[in-house]
């Protein structure tokens, strides 16, 4: 390790590397730059068959502004914000009481719920879209925000998390709340959240990022326009109205990107935390 | 054929290592400062001092696991600056023994020697084995790893992985590791650190018998000062990047070269008087003078060094004599440490007394503590052992007459 | 140093085995159990309610010939399975996924490890690189088909230009059965190897640098011998993890095919998620749907039971 961490950048090891990197990167960024590159184009250059990153005759204004208009856009980007927001705040208020109570009480019936977790962890939730259908369509709700938002109020690997992360803070640290005069719900949110909140924001980043990008159950839970999320709206918006006209249609997908991606470069480490805590899954 | 090249770094000079003016910083902080050092072939040397001291680094650049920034280093006759670990002769054993754990004990002892008999050619998986010459080597391979097991007690546990051994095992698993391959040169980075006490005194004694077998050079580190006194030829003590004093044990213990050496060695820790001298030969501590000889001038600030067991009782103050109050008394068995209060000193003086000569000593009850005179140390302000010219009994009975 | 008398707690004032006493104690009790399951209660109704409700209804729905909407509904035991098994665009569906996974993991994981083993080569740039290869983990999949549908266009796509420019025959990838589920295959290791990066570099973030001193000074100082003797086989583990984290998410591929094939063109690029959107969804085959939904559900578990061997071996390996 020593050795070649002596190696300047100058030296064959450190060139090869950073070429070989510099040319996977390259390869890896193609469809974001081509996604771009046909966004700022005009109809005509862009059924030419010649290629060039910058268009002769910047066409971005027009394109952008047919993919804010024709489609609205606006609402599903409004609607993925208001669904994975309430999906969060939902998976937290929910979890971490229970987490709390798997980490730190006792109480019969705990050991099993806490093998339910784990059950229920292991199912890929595609497999209960079926049933969760129904009851969606039974009690009324189908097509509205609360279809997109009721199969995820809990969420079995938030509880699992949140109950790794909480059982490393110090039982002397909720004997010292109670003896402070806490309840144990203010213990929870005054005192083990906010020693958690690494924990609760990487939650927060594999939530949102997953049901931001999660296209297979709004397709089931949601017919109307003014409902979609991102990913169900710019599905639709190719299928009826943009067609082949790829320079709205790649400026809408540039939109629908480009929040997280922003997201996730100013706060790469938390970003790449929360994901990868996923994998525990 | 082995024996032979074992014989050959017994008794060649090959292993000798000198260390010349050796520096190394990261970035603005610097670790080492101009350490030199001569190493005898076949001779145990300690590097003893707290953590962050500079030893470790020292060792990985005799080791070539880090660059040195300046100075050089040679092994034997040879400069091996630049030069690979593995050219180096030299073998390691890691404070966590670093023993791979998907590989068993004798995948592990075999990994420096196939590295070094078998070409890369042979090595390769699965096609390696059947060119020429790679059976036959792999065969005398496992004969010598075989034999180093069983020279270590550990012939029985060759099928095991690291993760199934218990510490004291790994432990003579990483030796074995560094000694199956015979090197000239041994590097231990704290090797018992990870062991309960009893083992470790236990493990102590293994690695001096291990020493006096070989007979090869060791250079061994740590920050337990009483491994370095029991196991050592020499003690180099180490502190901010600093040698303080190279010599064999019992001479950094009693005639240390510098204050902070003195400080570090020996437990309890040494008690430091701070006084004045007077008249070239007389230090005033709180009260209390001492006669000493000293080549400096009247009124120097200097401080007094007394090992707690340098302390006797005596019936009277006087000369030589620390009066105060017992403050606590710890009995330790055959010793009791005993803590005084010494008016006009901020820290209470202890000493150790032997029992059966201090009975009944108790909290509150006023002692006096003697001391001879050639058990007192003087070290300057900026920390420098005083030495004083000729110490002869005439002069310090001189001394007693002007006092009285 | 004085040690306190064994006797000493029965001489002090209280009695506590009072009636009152325990009354008291085991109200405590009560209120401790009471308080703990109104954290825990809620979760476990909606877990109850969300996850195995539905789960042992998809098994129920599936051994019946219910359609959705339709009044009336009968057992017919296990009719639907062997309807499944027997039919042909499953099968295809089934067929097309296993090729897929077989093309995805290890081309997920050998390039994932590769660039892991580079950034982690060399010091400068780390975050850079990383950031770079993980971009198509995080970028909205829907979306990022849209551009990919664009790149292989058939006329003014870049993928055919390049080729065309090259003087390299082109296909219409997209609508060619030989090319449409290598295609999507691509597509998947384009969207994962990042998060196979990830996980990889974390697991060589965590070899302790002891053992490549160790490997050092045994003279395993050349890269071939330090991957072997060091690298890899401390990587075992999460190599094996990713292994089944991939898998599982190249089982469950569903946006690519909606939005790119709609699983044509046949059954070329039908994969078992599609199937079931299908099947439940467009074509309203309920029965039909929840076998497919539980042959799914019991390849995912396998699945994931492995996984859950190999974490717990991990755990012994050190």
């Amino acid at each position: 390790m020593s050795i070649s961490a002596t190696h300047g950048l100058g030296s064959p090891a450190a060139i090869t590397r950073h070429a070989i990197l510099l040319i996977t990167g390259a390869v890896i960024l193609v469809p974001f730059v081509w996604m771009i590159s046909l966004s700022i184009k005009p109809p005509g250059e862009i059924f030419r068959a010649s290629f060039s990153f910058w268009p002769e005759h910047f066409f971005g204004i027009e394109n952008y502004t047919r993919a804010l208009t024709e489609a609205p856009l606006p609402q599903y980007m409004l609607n993925g914000v208001i669904v994975c927001g309430l999906i969060v705040v939902a998976q937290v208020a929910v979890c971490a009481p229970a987490a709390y109570a798997l980490a730190k009480l006792d109480f019969p019936g705990k050991n099993l719920m806490f093998a339910l977790v784990l059950v229920a962890l292991i199912l890929p939730h595609e497999v209960l879209s079926l049933p969760l259908f129904i009851l969606g369509y039974q009690i009324g709700i189908l097509n509205t925000y609360a279809a997109l938002i009721f199969p995820y109020v809990v969420s079995p690997f938030g509880i699992f998390l949140f109950r790794q992360f909480f059982k490393t803070i110090p039982d002397d640290v909720v004997h010292a709340a109670r003896l402070d005069g806490l309840s144990e719900l203010a213990i929870v949110w005054r005192i083990m959240v906010p020693m958690s909140l690494p924990a609760i924001i990487a939650f927060g980043i594999f939530s949102v990022v997953g049901h931001w990008n999660s296209l297979f159950w709004p397709l089931i839970a949601v017919r109307d326009q003014s409902l979609m999320p991102p990913p169900l709206g710019i599905m639709a918006f190719k299928n009826e109205e943009a067609g082949n006209d790829y320079g709205p249609l790649m400026a809408a997908s540039t939109v629908v990107v480009a929040p997280l991606i922003i997201a996730f470069i100013a706060a790469q480490r938390w970003f790449v935390e929360g994901l990868t805590a996923g994998s525990t899954k | 054929m082995k024996s032979q090249i074992y014989q050959g770094s017994m008794t060649g000079s090959k292993s000798g290592i000198r260390f010349e003016r050796i520096g190394k910083s990261f970035g603005a902080t610097s670790v080492l400062r101009q350490v030199s050092l001569n190493i005898a072939d076949g001779e145990f040397l300690t590097l003893l001092g707290p953590s962050g001291c500079g030893k470790s680094t020292l060792l990985r650049i005799l080791a070539g696991l880090e660059v040195q920034t300046g100075g050089s280093v040679a092994i034997g006759d040879r400069l091996v600056d630049g030069v690979r670990p593995k050219k180096r002769d030299v073998a390691m054993v890691f404070q966590s023994y670093a023993l791979y754990p998907h590989m068993t004990v004798q995948e592990n002892m075999s990994v420096p020697l196939r590295m070094r008999r078998l070409s890369p050619w042979q090595r390769l998986p699965l096609l390696g084995r059947f060119l020429p010459g790679t059976k036959a080597t792999a065969a005398e391979i496992e004969l010598d790893v075989m034999r180093t097991a069983k020279a270590l007690g550990i012939g029985h546990l060759l099928a095991r992985k690291p993760g199934q051994l218990s510490g004291g095992q790994r432990q003579r698993v990483a030796v074995g590791r560094a000694m199956v391959r015979k090197p000239a040169v041994f590097l231990m980075d704290e090797p018992l650190s990870n062991l309960d006490a009893k083992l470790r005194v236990q493990m102590r004694a293994e690695i001096k018998e291990l020493h006096q077998r070989l007979g090869v050079t060791f250079v061994y580190v740590t920050h337990d000062q009483s491994e370095a006194m029991t196991m050592s030829d020499r003690v180099a003590v180490m502190l901010d990047g600093e040698l303080l004093q190279v010599a064999p044990p019992q001479e950094i213990y009693a005639d240390p070269d510098d204050r902070r050496a003195a400080e570090f060695i020996g437990s309890p820790k040494i008690n430091m008087l701070d006084g004045k001298l007077r008249d070239g030969a007389l230090v005033d501590v709180a009260g209390t003078t001492f006669a000493v000889a000293a080549d400096a001038a009247h009124g120097t600030g200097l401080t007094l060094g007394i090992r707690p067991e340098a302390f006797h009782l005596v019936d009277a103050g006087g000369l030589n004599v620390l009066t105060g109050a017992v403050r606590l008394v710890e009995h330790m068995g055959s010793d009791l440490f005993v803590h005084l209060n010494v008016p006009g000193m901020d820290q209470p003086v202890v000493a150790r007394l032997l029992a059966e000569r201090a009975p009944h000593i108790a909290p509150g009850q006023t002692l006096h503590l003697g001391v001879k005179p050639d058990r007192l140390l003087m070290f300057a302000a900026d920390g420098r052992r005083l030495r004083g010219g000729d110490q002869s009994d005439a002069k310090v009975l001189r001394m007693k007459e002007r006092v009285q | 140093m004085t040690v306190a008398s064994p006797t000493a707690p029965q001489e002090a004032g209280i009695r506590t085995d009072t009636a009152a006493a325990r009354r008291a104690l085991r109200n405590q009790r009560i209120a401790e159990v009471l308080s703990a399951w109104s954290l825990a209660g809620p979760a476990l109704v909606l877990l109850v309610v969300l996850f195995f409700l539905p789960v042992l209804s998809v098994f129920a729905i599936a051994l019946t010939d219910w359609q959705f909407g339709a009044s009336t509904l009968s057992f017919v035991g296990l009719a639907n399975f062997r309807e499944v098994v027997a039919d042909q665009g499953f099968r295809a569906s089934l067929a097309n996924t296993l090729l897929y996974v077989v093309i995805v993991v290890p081309g997920t994981i050998v390039l994932g490890l590769a660039i892991a083993l580079l950034i982690e080569s060399g010091k400068s740039c780390r975050a850079f690189y990383r950031a770079i290869h993980f971009l198509p983990f995080m970028a909205t999949l829907t979306a990022m088909a849209i551009a990919w549908e664009a790149l292989l266009h058939p006329t003014i796509g870049l993928v055919n230009q390049t080729l065309a420019g090259l003087g390299l025959p082109s296909a219409n990838w997209l609508r060619d059965e030989n090319t449409v589920l290598p295609i999507l295959a691509m597509i998947g290791i384009w969207q994962n190897l990042g998060y196979a990066m990830v996980l990889f570099l974390a697991g060589l973030k965590a070899i302790p640098q002891d053992f490549y001193d160790a490997a050092d000074i045994d003279g395993a100082d050349l890269w071939f011998d330090r991957l072997r003797t060091v690298t890899l086989p401390m990587l075992g583990p999460v190599a094996m993890f990713v292994f089944i984290v991939v898998a599982l998410k190249a089982f469950e591929t569903f946006d690519t095919v909606q939005v790119l094939t709609q699983g044509g063109p046949g059954h070329a690029s039908e994969m078992l998620l599609y199937t079931l959107y299908r099947e439940s969804f467009e074509y309203l085959r309920t029965g039909y749907g929840a076998s497919v939904a539980v042959v799914f559900l019991f390849i995912v578990v396998a699945l994931t039971l492995v996984q859950a061997r190999v974490m717990d071996k991990r755990v012994h390996y050190q």
